[in-house]
């Protein structure tokens, strides 16, 4: 079997699984949409962290811009719910023209403006800042959202605002959901896959790699910077705007998580494998099992089993799950280690 | 013969020390020229002043007749004015063929050019090179995996992927095996005749910079000591002096 059909089995098969899901386990409709959105934070995550070697605490920000402006624009374009009394007497019939799903997807097409203008002109600042000063900044910037929204009264200030009831059954808000969740997962993981296969992928890898010398080589430094952390706030504020709406209320604390969601990117890529293209995917399904299985089953100590998860993760899995297999088998994962290559002679043939 | 680079009075300090004092020369288009002078005595940093690495306190700096003193280190090296490091800088954690495919120029790279995948054609022309400094076997092995000679041998190679103009080459022969250093000599003469490329050459290695060198620049103390074709700087009194200290 070549490599190319065996990704390509793979593939169908998380797609089958991904398809399915739902009805095979109607319960955990929510669980597992929420799976795929971590999926996605740890991809985007990745695509500064992993792969350019920017440590940012602070992409949550993107989120919470996409919960916030989804919900407004529901709440500005105001419309009836069917079936719902009306002053007159009369009960409402759905607007073809406003109704629920047209005022989420107007919502997040600004969200997604929004959060590029914010990553582009957040970026151009910050991304001159170099290792640990740029972690510490996002840091500050993701804090500093989060005390903006609380203290805005257009947008409900510390006393939150809500998101519109989804119009239909509560199981069939979840469906929608998830399905919403898995195709945006899919959707940024081949987009990832593409990018990093491109003269995109091998520029951020320089940059993570040496960025004095990628400077030194002409190469566009800060556009190849800006464009890689408007990709990640692209696709983290269509999942901020899904998430307000399936979450319903929003407020600093749903939508800049920092200290959950935040940190979690983060912990994710590095237990699955920075830099990587499934380290993310893998390390978000086991990180968010896992810690559904401390919450059944270690209620109470649920903080403290995550906290030593982490340190386990961090002391024994440095280079992640998938790191660990690359360093392990090297030739799996396309890098020739032939002793031939290694040890080859540098032969300078005289000039022919 | 017309002048590809020309440094007219360049003075840098670092606080209360001068490390480039007044400084003048030029490299014409087409040649070979040597920079040499002991340990500290400013060679590097006028390197780092010419590409833009540090804002020089006083001069001009010109490439190809426009002045480039302002401009910022990736705006040089666009212009097609290129330097490899000392302490050799690759992509270590990339394979030696990655570290060739992203050397080409990045010129015009609107989104399109961004997001496209390397041509057929790039990859090729980095087989060749990886070939032309004898890396073609390890061209799959990480950089990060090479000893410090083949380091400098794929810096240089990736320095041509970009086909300078001007190249500022910094020790090309420090770590590399003593028999490998005259291939070596051969290739940079190869570079400069065959590849049209003008080479600026830091060297402490006498035997290396006399066989390559047309002419060459003497450093000490941050000041230019003498200049000439190697055999005279050879025989200088004041070099000698500088390097062994007078008696």
């Amino acid at each position: 079997m070549t490599d190319a059909t065996r990704n390509l089995l793979l593939y169908a098969l998380i797609g089958l699984i991904g398809l399915l899901a739902p009805y095979l386990a109607p319960a955990f409709r929510i669980q597992m949409a929420l799976l795929w959105m971590m999926i996605l934070f740890a991809l985007t995550w990745d695509l500064g962290g992993g792969q350019m070697g920017y440590n940012s605490f602070g992409n949550i920000v993107f989120f919470g811009i996409g919960c916030y402006a989804a919900a407004v624009v529901q709440r500005e374009l105001f419309f009836t719910v069917e079936g719902q009394p009306q002053a007159t007497g009369d009960l409402a019939t759905t607007s073809p023209l406003f109704n629920y799903f047209n005022g989420f997807a107007v919502g997040l097409a600004l969200a997604v403006i929004i959060a590029l203008a914010v990553a582009a002109a957040l970026g151009s600042g910050i991304l001159g800042l170099r290792g640990h000063y740029f972690a510490i900044c996002t840091l500050g910037v993701g804090i500093a959202a989060g005390e903006i929204a609380s203290g805005w009264g257009y947008i409900g200030a510390g006393s939150g605002m809500v998101a519109p009831i989804f119009p239909g059954h509560p199981s069939q808000a979840a469906l929608f959901f998830y399905y919403l969740f898995f195709v945006l997962a899919v959707i940024c993981f081949f987009t990832l896959k593409g990018l990093y296969a491109s003269r995109f992928g091998l520029a951020i890898n320089a940059i993570r790699d040496d960025e004095d010398k990628a400077e030194a080589m002409g190469i566009h430094t800060t556009r190849y910077k800006t464009v890689a952390w408007c990709i990640a706030a692209f696709f983290l504020a269509l999942a901020g705007g899904a998430f307000g709406h399936l979450n319903n209320f929003i407020d600093r604390e749903v939508a800049f998580p920092g200290i959950t969601f935040g940190v979690w990117m983060v912990l994710m890529a590095i237990l699955g494998g920075k830099g990587t293209l499934w380290g993310p995917v893998i390390g978000a399904t086991i990180f968010h099992v896992t810690q559904e299985l401390f919450w059944t089953y270690l209620l109470g100590w649920q903080r403290v089993a995550l906290g030593v998860l982490i340190v386990v993760i961090v002391v024994f899995f440095p280079l992640g799950i998938m790191g660990w297999l690359r360093e392990r088998w090297p030739e799996k994962f396309g890098e020739t280690v032939d002793l031939e290559a290694r040890t080859a002679p540098i032969s300078l043939r005289e000039s022919q | 013969m017309t002048p590809i680079l020309e440094v007219r009075g360049v003075t840098k300090a670092f606080g209360g020390l001068v490390a480039n004092d007044n400084i003048s020369l030029t490299v014409p288009k087409g040649s070979i020229v040597g920079l040499m002078g002991p340990n500290g005595s400013g060679k590097t940093t006028l390197f780092n002043s010419i590409v833009g690495y540090h804002p020089i306190d006083r001069g001009s700096i010109a490439f190809e007749g426009r002045e480039i003193a302002k401009l910022r280190v990736p705006e040089i090296a666009r212009l097609g004015l290129l330097r490899t490091f000392q302490q050799t800088r690759i992509y270590s954690k990339m394979s030696c063929l990655e570290n060739m495919q992203i050397s080409v120029p990045d010129t015009r790279d609107g989104l399109r050019t961004m997001f496209s995948k390397v041509p057929p054609a790039v990859t090729e022309q980095a087989e060749g090179l990886l070939e032309f400094v004898g890396l073609h076997p390890k061209r799959h092995l990480r950089g990060g995996e090479l000893s410090f000679g083949q380091r400098k041998l794929l810096e240089l190679a990736m320095a041509l992927m970009h086909e300078p103009k001007l190249l500022l080459l910094d020790e090309p022969t420090a770590g590399i095996n003593p028999v490998l250093i005259n291939n070596l000599i051969d290739r940079l003469k190869r570079i400069n005749a065959d590849l049209g490329v003008t080479l600026f050459v830091i060297e402490h290695n006498m035997r290396v910079i006399m066989k390559l060198a047309e002419h060459i620049y003497c450093l000490a103390h941050g000041q230019l000591l003498a200049d000439g074709p190697p055999e005279e700087i050879q025989t200088d009194q004041r070099v000698i002096d500088a390097y062994l200290g007078a008696a």
